[in-house]
């Protein structure tokens, strides 16, 4: 990561970074660029550093912010219209970290508003167009992410990851994307979609910033009690072993794959082979029911998590209200997308009397048999090696009429937010037609550094 | 199970969502496939499987029970709202 310095001042990098965001603006990546303030701390690190006064580890570096996590800096609208005009007077945890390291956000990143989605087409201000195809998506939610971090606008941007969200748009977009352990970074001041899955992570273009930038945002806080005792260290080199048990999931290995994914899986696994790793093939039969449990789990936190939003107390508020009720109503229909929609009806739904025993229950058990599952793999494995999606980046508009369709192509991320394990997207190549392509390495909860690490290997 | 049009103007009512008569149709259709889609569930052997709500390894965190300042004060927060009168958020009648 290139630091500030005497020689290279922080006021370079992200009027540099700020250039490039502009000149790829058909690409539609950010939803707010924070010039003036940008700018303003950038020169105050410069005078820090010409002082010769000690600066963060970030000192200078621009990165991205996705437009869910809350700071003072631009508005926080999650890509929706309910949002619209919200400025946060609190600053999220992971933000607050970053920059106490001498991190200079220069710019929001468009998401799928509210982060329902796999491609950035749901957000309500259009969509991110692919770093490597722009007739195609790029990936969501985290899509604006992804591509800031693919074009080499900025050089690590955050993202949000509750089933897939990172990991799959960093694989559309050829970068690293990890989401942590459940509970690895603090979601204090970060938009709330499903409270179970939700992860904080991050976009880089290499393994080292990923382990340097884990090091600063994980940790304990008080104001998130679902923050697990800090564990990620930085300077701490565990042990590992020269050679490695990875298992590759039978299940994830078909013909319902695109065939220049399972060439990109062969690559790999090859070359880990000829790294002296053993390579074995691990049965997840459970991991079939994944995507219709987290269809109804996810949705049913998501019906309670946006129940918030009634354009009472911030953000857009219909004007054409008789009383409160109708405030309420005609607020969320007018504010919320099509798929927010979808997503908190069917919520509602399985949580409703008469159907809970039957979808909501059933989910919460799949979800047992999933995590006993992910348990049982890593007894026989250390790490496991899987496809992110069963197809590289679709065309924009492809899939966005089927709702299904659309979530098929979350097969492969979900059950790792059900299980709360990690998982990191390597770069893995490009398909024929130079469409980015990427896999993902999955490993048991808390190993992310080790994860990490792994990923070297890979390169 | 068949989604009616009933269904989805209970499931609009609890969602709070005014929702137009084109909108009804198209949920409607989307619901119906998401519903067939999630009820695959029905095929997976869950007897005697406890459910899991949470994958945190955590429970009972606890903390100092003192006073902690909040990160906004009130007229920051009040400065949100559309409209507001008398330090209150105002909104149309209730009843």
């Amino acid at each position: 990561m290139k630091v500030a310095n005497k020689k290279v001042t922080a006021e370079r990098l992200v009027r540099d970074a700020l250039e490039k965001a502009k000149y790829f603006s058909d690409y539609h990546i950010f939803t707010f660029l924070n010039e003036e303030v940008a700018i303003k701390k950038a020169k105050e690190i410069d005078k820090r550093i010409a002082k010769g006064e000690k600066v963060g580890k970030l000192a200078g570096v621009p990165y991205a912010l996705k437009d869910n996590f809350l700071s003072p800096e631009g508005e926080t609208t999650a890509s929706a219209h309910i949002l619209e005009g919200f400025t946060a007077p609190v600053t999220a945890t992971a933000v607050a970290k970053l920059e106490a390291e001498g991190a200079i956000m220069i710019g929001r990143t468009n998401l799928d508003a509210f982060a329902h989605g796999s491609t950035t087409e749901n957000s309500y201000f259009g969509p991110t167009l692919n770093s490597h195809d722009k007739t195609r998506v790029a990936g969501g939610s985290s899509g604006g992410s992804a591509v800031a971090v693919a074009l080499d606008i900025v050089e690590f941007a955050t993202g949000t990851d509750t089933g897939g969200s990172i990991r799959q748009p960093a694989s559309f977009n050829g970068v690293y994307g990890l989401k942590p352990t459940f509970g690895t970074v603090s979601r204090y001041g970060v938009v709330a979609m499903a409270s179970s899955t939700d992860c904080i992570g991050f976009f880089t273009k290499t393994p080292d910033d990923m382990n340097l930038l884990m090091s600063i945002a994980a940790g304990q806080d008080p104001k998130d009690m679902t923050t697990l005792p800090d564990y990620y260290d930085e300077s701490e080199t565990k042990s590992q072993k020269d050679s490695l048990r990875i298992g590759v999931i039978k299940e994830f290995d078909n013909d319902s794959v695109s065939p220049e994914i399972r060439e990109a899986l062969k690559k790999k696994v090859e070359l880990l082979k000829a790294k002296g790793h053993e390579i074995v093939e691990v049965k997840m039969p459970s991991l079939k029911y994944a995507l219709a449990a987290y269809y109804i789990i996810v949705p049913a936190e998501v019906a309670s998590n946006l129940s918030r939003h009634d354009g009472v107390r911030y953000g857009f508020r219909s004007d054409k209200s008789a009383d409160l009720k109708n405030l309420y109503e005609n607020t969320r229909n007018e504010g919320f997308m099509p798929e927010n929609k979808r997503r908190i009806m069917i919520g509602n739904f399985v949580l409703s009397s008469g159907f809970y025993d039957a979808y909501f229950l059933k989910a919460a058990k799949a979800r047992t048999l999933i995590v006993k599952e992910y348990e049982k793999a890593f007894s026989k494995c250390d790490f496991l090696l899987a496809p992110v999606t069963p197809n590289p980046a679709f065309k924009l508009g492809e899939k966005i009429g089927d709702p299904v369709a659309m979530y098929l192509e979350d097969m492969m991320t979900v059950s790792l937010n059900l299980a709360g394990v990690p998982g990191l997207t390597i770069p893995a190549g490009e398909t024929k037609e130079g469409i980015a392509l990427g896999l993902q390495l999955i490993g048991p909860r808390q190993s992310d550094k080790n994860l990490i690490q792994f990923a070297k290997e890979l390169a | 199970m068949e989604i009616k049009r009933e269904d989805i103007i209970h499931l609009a009512e609890l969602s709070n969502f005014s929702l137009s008569e084109k909108e009804i149709e198209g949920l409607g259709k989307d619901l119906q496939e998401i519903i067939k889609y999630i009820s695959q569930l029905d095929q997976l052997d869950t007897n005697n499987i406890e459910p899991t709500y949470q994958v945190f390894d955590l429970e009972n965190v606890w903390r100092e029970d003192e006073i902690v300042e909040q990160e906004a004060t009130r007229e920051e927060l009040l400065a949100l709202t559309v409209e507001q009168k008398d330090h209150q958020i105002k909104v149309p009648k209730v009843l």
